[in-house]
């Protein structure tokens, strides 16, 4: 077992935490996993991603390789295509569809759509509306987690675990709220 | 045990803690930061009254810890690579004193400058000073070379320095951890001369310093971290260095064909790699940074085109590695299934809405732009280097830290009318204020803008020496009372900003203004951890 993952985004918009959470259910599992994270400049709203590897076997490099990687999950839809040299043939690509305007010639909505219609396997949704209708706005990530859920080759439980780890202390209220958006999320992932 | 999920900077701090770490000396920069951090934010840090406050630069951090180590207890020092010219002074000399308490001197190199202004290869430094180098492959060697890495500089008596980059300090990985030490009793050296580095003290120490390079020898030809792999085809024998030895194995995961050393401690094993050009056709050197090794080895065997690397051309001189460069150095194919379409723009990185020194440089912009060639800005290392970029475009320098000052001042003294120099509250501290002091004693007609955050912003705001202190300092240093202001910088204040600026850059003689408005990320975080308490 071996899948490789590029999360993508915009710093400040929380694709770590997601890493955390796919980690807690990786280490449950008894895999291997290494993740590579960008800190400094980038941050102040640069592009930022991370590459997160797991795998049964040993894991040599922190990078994945060029059209090796299995999955791109981005909570920004510009930044998903960014990393479309990595992805494998057949590997999908579950993204958010709403755009984070900071820069000033942003591309057109049609231009962006049309490169995104030209990624054969992918999951396209609107993470922050689903996690608004499910009664928890700041979840917008776990949506997106949920709906990468059908791609990552873990137990769907050790994922729930996993939130139910990071978030237990903020409350069990809290905890619900992001499972019920981590439903949602796989809810439209498994409707493609 | 369940491993532990962490950072190769974390992994250094834990293995510090568990080796019996008593003080960590370090000044914030990236990718060095999470290392002191991770050891601030532990409980057994504070259970045992582990020293881990910032200091305020590089130098006074390896300063400090060498004063520990006098006093016979480890320390631990960390620093990003432009660190280690600020500490190069007190690093160079401690290989001549040595230690007494184990000292670890972390450099975390930032090849392809994810945030830096150079890509330098801090194993030069180690190689400059004779001390050995441990280069870590991964996480769990992180841990155990710094766990080991104590051992070995008291075991030789002299500093031990730890290589990272950027890549390994920022990424995760399942650890384990090994038995917990006890802190050094205080003991001091049996030499009252050691530390006394007096010419004639000194010339006995350097010469203990180069005998000792036997020692250093013997220990890397037996160490576990320089491991060999012997293979029958030797048309090609490959020396990977640190995190260059992930990328050849990601490329052979089934095992090289040929001859693998894998380097992990420094100095190079001389009698393992003569042995190695002696069987192998063609040596290819794999390392992170600078052809360092390359162009050592050449050293023991020259001949025309047997030793290839970042120095012969076959990897790129500059930049980081990855799998695909080396796949490449080895003709392998690591094609692209798609391509990054022509919609993808790049997105730099820019300082965050509400920031202060985003209002300062509204003003700043405005009254620069009004004076045309006459005046310059000169800026400095922190968030508010970004002025460069758009939408301010106004800065003209960004050198090193506190060189805006200096910088200024020179350019003044060249005949420019109305240079301006641009500066953070921490880099003042770390490395402005003699700077500072150059323009006061010669009343430079220069104007000094301490934007001042009450942070250190740019790695994530740690704590900044000066918070609290910056007129006092100025006023100490002499600065004239009637030029020093202090502003706030918000867009109601911009008109008085922009006058305060305009007649500060038209007075002939030294002003420092200083707009002063806490950082909005560590002023939410402090409003969020306040709102916990009250809850509580």
């Amino acid at each position: 077992m071996k899948i490789d993952i590029i999360l993508s985004g915009v710093g400040g918009q929380g694709i770590l935490s997601i890493a955390t959470i796919i980690g807690e259910a990786v280490l449950s599992e008894g895999l291997q996993m290494k993740q590579s994270e960008v800190h400094g400049m980038s941050q102040r709203g640069g592009d930022v991603q991370s590459n997160l590897r797991i795998s049964d076997q040993a894991i040599y490099s922190d990078l994945i390789p060029q059209g090796q990687c299995d999955l791109i999950l981005s909570l920004e839809p510009m930044e998903a295509l960014r990393y479309l040299p990595y992805l494998k043939k057949d590997g999908w690509l579950v993204t958010s569809s709403v755009p984070f305007v900071n820069i000033p010639s942003y591309p057109e909505a049609e231009a962006l759509k049309a490169a995104l219609d030209a990624v054969p396997n992918k999951v396209v949704l609107d993470v922050e509306s689903i996690a608004k209708d499910c009664g928890s706005a700041r979840s917008a990530n776990m949506v997106l987690l949920g709906a990468a859920t059908p791609f990552l080759h873990l137990s769907y439980e050790s994922i729930e675990q996993g939130i139910r780890d990071i978030f237990s202390r903020k409350g069990e209220d809290i905890v619900n709220k992001n499972i019920a958006a981590l439903q949602a999320g796989k809810a439209v992932a498994e409707q493609r | 045990m369940k491993p532990l999920l962490l950072l190769g900077d974390e992994a250094i701090a834990q293995a510090a803690l568990d080796a019996g770490l008593s003080g960590v000396y370090a000044y914030p920069g990236t990718p060095s930061t999470e290392i002191t951090e991770y050891i601030q934010h532990s409980p057994y840090s504070k259970q045992e009254n582990i020293h881990c406050r910032w200091a305020t630069n590089e130098k006074t951090a390896m300063e400090t810890a060498m004063g520990m180590s006098f006093a016979g207890k480890r320390s631990l020092v960390c620093m990003k690579h432009v660190g280690v010219n600020v500490a190069a002074d007190p690093l160079m000399n401690s290989s001549i004193s040595g230690i007494v308490g184990g000292l670890v001197f972390v450099a975390a190199d930032d090849p392809s400058m994810h945030s830096s202004q150079n890509e330098q290869d801090s194993r030069f430094y180690g190689n400059f000073a004779m001390i050995p180098i441990l280069e870590p492959s991964n996480q769990q060697e992180a841990y155990d070379m710094v766990y080991a890495g104590f051992e070995l500089s008291e075991r030789i008596g002299y500093p031990v320095m730890l290589r990272i980059t950027t890549r390994l300090a920022h990424s995760r990985a399942g650890v384990q951890r090994k038995p917990q030490l006890p802190q050094n009793k205080m003991h001091f050296s049996q030499d009252p001369k050691q530390f006394v580095l007096l010419p004639v003290n000194a010339r006995q120490r350097y010469k203990q310093l180069l005998a000792a390079q036997n020692d250093m020898q013997a220990s890397s030809l037996n160490s576990s971290f320089n491991a060999y792999y012997d293979a029958t085809d030797k048309s090609k024998g490959i020396i990977a260095c640190g995190i260059g030895y992930n990328y050849l194995m990601e490329n052979f995961p089934q095992g090289c064909p040929w001859p693998v050393l894998k380097i992990g401690q420094y100095p190079l094993p001389e009698v393992r790699i003569r042995q190695m050009l002696k069987e192998c056709e063609q040596i290819i050197v794999i390392e992170e940074g600078a052809p360092v090794v390359e162009n050592t080895i050449k050293g023991l065997c020259y001949e025309e085109g047997k030793i290839q690397g970042r120095c012969s051309g076959l990897l790129p001189r500059d930049g980081e590695l990855n799998p695909d460069i080396v796949a490449e150095a080895f003709g392998l194919d690591h094609a692209s299934a798609y391509a990054r379409p022509q919609v993808v723009l790049p997105r730099p990185p820019a300082l965050c809405q509400g920031c202060g020194h985003r209002d300062m440089y509204e003003a700043l912009t405005e009254v620069v732009r009004s004076l045309g060639d006459d005046a310059r800005v000169f800026g400095d290392i922190g968030c508010y280097t970004l002025g460069y970029l758009p939408p301010f475009r106004v800065l003209n320098s960004a050198l090193d830290m506190g060189a805006s000052i200096t910088m200024a001042k020179g350019a003044s003294d060249a005949g420019l009318k109305y240079p301006v120099a641009v500066i953070g509250d921490s880099t003042f501290t770390h490395s402005g204020m003699t700077s500072l002091l150059d323009a006061v004693n010669a009343n430079a007609p220069i104007t000094v803008i301490i934007s001042d955050n009450e942070t250190t912003g740019m790695t994530g705001g740690q704590d900044s020496a000066g918070t609290g202190k910056i007129e006092a300092i100025c006023l100490g240093l002499g600065v004239d009372p009637a030029h020093l202001k202090v502003l706030v910088p918000l867009k109601k204040n911009h008109q008085e900003m922009v006058e305060v600026i305009r007649q500060e850059i038209n007075y002939p003689g030294l002003s420092v203004i200083i707009p002063r408005r806490e950082c909005i990320q560590t002023a939410a975080r402090r409003k969020k951890m306040q709102a916990k308490e009250n809850q509580a």
